[in-house]
């Protein structure tokens, strides 16, 4: 004889919303973006399914390869520039007292600004005739014009995500480095460690969890970077700073190419899947590590 | 190697104007070249402060240290060329075993086959030899400690290790092991070692000297033995020994030696003048005696507890308790009854304002 356990079922009736949210703000969007990926609209009366054909056209295209180069090289600069400027600038920001709050908050103000203020600012500060970095450079003889000349545009497209995101990189590291006991700086002072040994031996393999997630956040940041470019340059002169995400709005919305916007939209999340699953990992085995460390002590 | 001289105090804080400003009470201390010493005292009573005022990590607000009559007060840890452990194990997690061992060695550019044979010698009298190769990161706690241990008696040439509770991490059975390793290496290396504790058996037994303190300040310093028959302050008759030295307020009034409300007769051997005392008599020479002899006192016992090796009597002596430890094999007293004990003696000594009275 065994006891029958009531069997109740109603509790999915509470999922149901969640389900029904999520549904309506995620998954039925991505699935109109696979819907045009497969057909090609030509009018809204008349489609015709394709297939993978707008897949294939979508790897061939030059433009694209452009384009996607483009952001792997601005993304690689970001971090090549970022991630060593962000450790200086969290080696030389004060320890404690008020100057470390102080410094904190000056530090962290650029990342409140939102992406097309940011955009904004720059687009002005930029300018030849009445901006302070533009006019200050004309006087100085440098014919600056992010407008105008490819690797300028390209270069303040740089310095602008620098300014804006250095300080990220610099307040992870920050606390990476306020995360090392006080016995660590004594016993190299002991041992008779070079400023630069504690730099190789102590802070930089402490530091370690924290930049992976920097390096991480900032090449996925920069690799869906929009609004600031788009602000500043157009994706100009030319497409020389047409990264992917710009790429991408011109083909769906300027020429209303859904098909293969679409189905590129798809490579473009699967990309970006690919890297969030990389930072997960990585987050989770730093984490493993950390609470391995935390039961040696 | 070197004779070390403090003469000193310290204060973290600015303008220091009562005791309790002082981390480290004024104080005057000399520790021999090749001696072992331990500082002793229950946490933040200074100790620390003073490894490291000694090694140089942090700078007396007054005084100086000297090194052999070298004035080193201003010098860097390097520049006094000192070698310290710490509580918690200090190990570059990307360097193997070897390297970490090593790392003192190559930051004073010593020839690297000099290095090389040093660090064998040290890894063989740590027993870490089979583990010369691995990532110092992926050992336990307490192999990473006796890396930690092993930079400090690296350099040979070292004014003096310090070592501030190295033990603390380490397992019970290893911390006797390690405890002998580290007696064993003084007697090898003659190296001046100067070991911090709050654990008077480890003071005691790895150390020529201990050097009791508490709230800043040194109280006595002196081998075991001195810390164990005459305590020179009631402080380290209560911190030494398990249990601690009983205490009982005593009045000399003529001839007549009043303790705990009992009227003894005064001894002709205790020269001590008229006023207010504390007796101070060692739970071990606290003995059963029978009714009315001189210098016992009678009380209740209210707790017998037999340890094995001995049993712990607990007395009520009017509203003052007694402990004593007996002889397991002697006929222990029942709870209740009333027994005298032997208080007085060549054992017993005299306080005054916490101080001994010689």
């Amino acid at each position: 004889m065994s006891a029958i356990k009531p069997v109740n079922q109603k509790a999915w009736w509470l999922v149901l919303p969640v389900v029904v949210c999520v549904a309506f703000s995620a998954v039925l969007p991505l699935m109109t973006v696979v819907n045009y990926s497969l057909q090609d609209i030509i009018s809204p009366e008349r489609r015709v399914f394709v297939g993978t054909e707008w897949f294939s056209a979508v790897m061939r295209d030059e433009e694209l390869h452009g384009a996607l180069l483009r952001q792997l090289g601005f993304s690689l600069a970001v971090l090549a520039v970022e991630i060593p400027l962000g450790i200086m600038l969290a080696l030389s920001m004060p320890a404690r007292g008020w100057q470390a709050s102080a410094v904190l908050v000056v530090v962290a103000l650029s990342l409140l600004i939102p992406w097309n203020v940011v955009g904004t600012i720059w687009q002005i500060f930029g300018r030849a005739d009445i901006g302070l970095l533009g006019a200050t450079l004309q006087k100085m003889g440098f014919d600056y014009s992010y407008t105008g000349n490819a690797t300028h545009a390209w270069i303040t497209v740089l310095t602008m995500d620098v300014w804006h995101w250095t300080p990220l990189v610099a307040l992870l590291c920050y606390a990476g480095l306020r995360s090392i006991p006080d016995a660590y700086y004594q016993a190299a002072r002991i041992d008779g460690a070079s400023k630069f040994a504690v730099f190789r031996y102590i802070q930089l393999p402490k530091m370690r969890g924290v930049l992976m997630i920097a390096v991480l956040l900032r090449f996925m940041d920069s690799f869906m970077i929009y609004t600031e470019p788009f602000v500043l340059t157009g994706g100009g002169p030319g497409n020389a700073t047409t990264f992917l995400s710009e790429y991408l709005t011109q083909k769906a919305v300027g020429q209303f190419d859904v098909g293969p916007a679409a189905a590129f939209s798809l490579i473009y999340f699967l990309i970006i899947l690919l890297f969030c699953f990389i930072l997960y990992n990585w987050m989770q085995r730093v984490g493993a590590a950390k609470q391995e460390g935390i039961e040696h002590e | 190697m070197a004779r070390i001289d403090l003469d000193l105090a310290h204060a973290y804080g600015p303008n220091p104007k009562q005791d309790s400003d002082y981390a480290l009470l004024p104080l005057k201390m000399s520790f021999a070249d090749g001696g072992a010493y331990a500082l002793l005292g229950p946490s933040g009573c200074g100790k620390t402060t003073m490894l490291n005022i000694m090694s140089g990590l942090l700078m007396p607000s007054t005084g100086s240290v000297r090194f052999d009559d070298r004035d080193v007060t201003r010098l860097s840890p390097q520049e006094r060329n000192i070698a310290q452990v710490f509580q918690f194990p200090v190990i570059y997690d990307t360097m193997s075993v070897a390297d970490n061992l090593a790392f003192p060695l190559r930051n004073r550019k010593m020839p690297e086959d000099q290095v090389r044979k040093r660090v064998g010698e040290i890894a063989e009298m740590l027993e870490l030899s089979g583990q010369l190769d691995r990532r110092a990161a992926d050992l336990a706690a307490d192999a990473k400690q006796k890396i930690s241990l092993g930079r400090g008696l690296v350099r040979p040439d070292v004014s003096a290790v310090l070592f501030d509770e190295p033990l603390t991490v380490i397992d019970p059975h290893l911390k006797w092991q390690l405890r002998r390793k580290l007696k064993q290496i003084h007697h090898e290396l003659k190296l001046t070692l100067i070991y911090v504790t709050h654990d008077q058996v480890e003071a005691l037994t790895f150390a020529d000297q201990v050097m009791v303190m508490t709230r800043g300040r040194a109280v006595q310093v002196g081998s075991a033995d001195a810390l164990f028959e005459r305590p020179q302050h009631t402080f380290v008759g209560h911190f030494i020994g398990s249990p601690g030295m009983n205490f009982l307020p005593a009045r000399v009034q003529g001839r007549t030696l009043e303790v705990a409300g009992r009227v003894l007769p005064l001894s002709s051997e205790l020269a001590l003048s008229e006023g207010e005392y504390k007796l101070g008599i060692r739970p071990e020479y606290v003995a059963l005696a029978s009714a009315d002899t001189p210098g016992a006192l009678p009380a209740t016992a209210t707790q017998v507890l037999d340890i094995g090796t001995h049993a712990l009597l607990t007395a009520q002596c009017g509203e003052w308790a007694l402990k004593a430890r007996l002889n397991p094999e002697a006929t222990l007293p029942r709870l209740g009854e009333t027994v005298w004990l032997q208080v007085l003696g060549t054992h017993a000594c005299f306080y005054q304002n916490e101080e001994l009275v010689p």
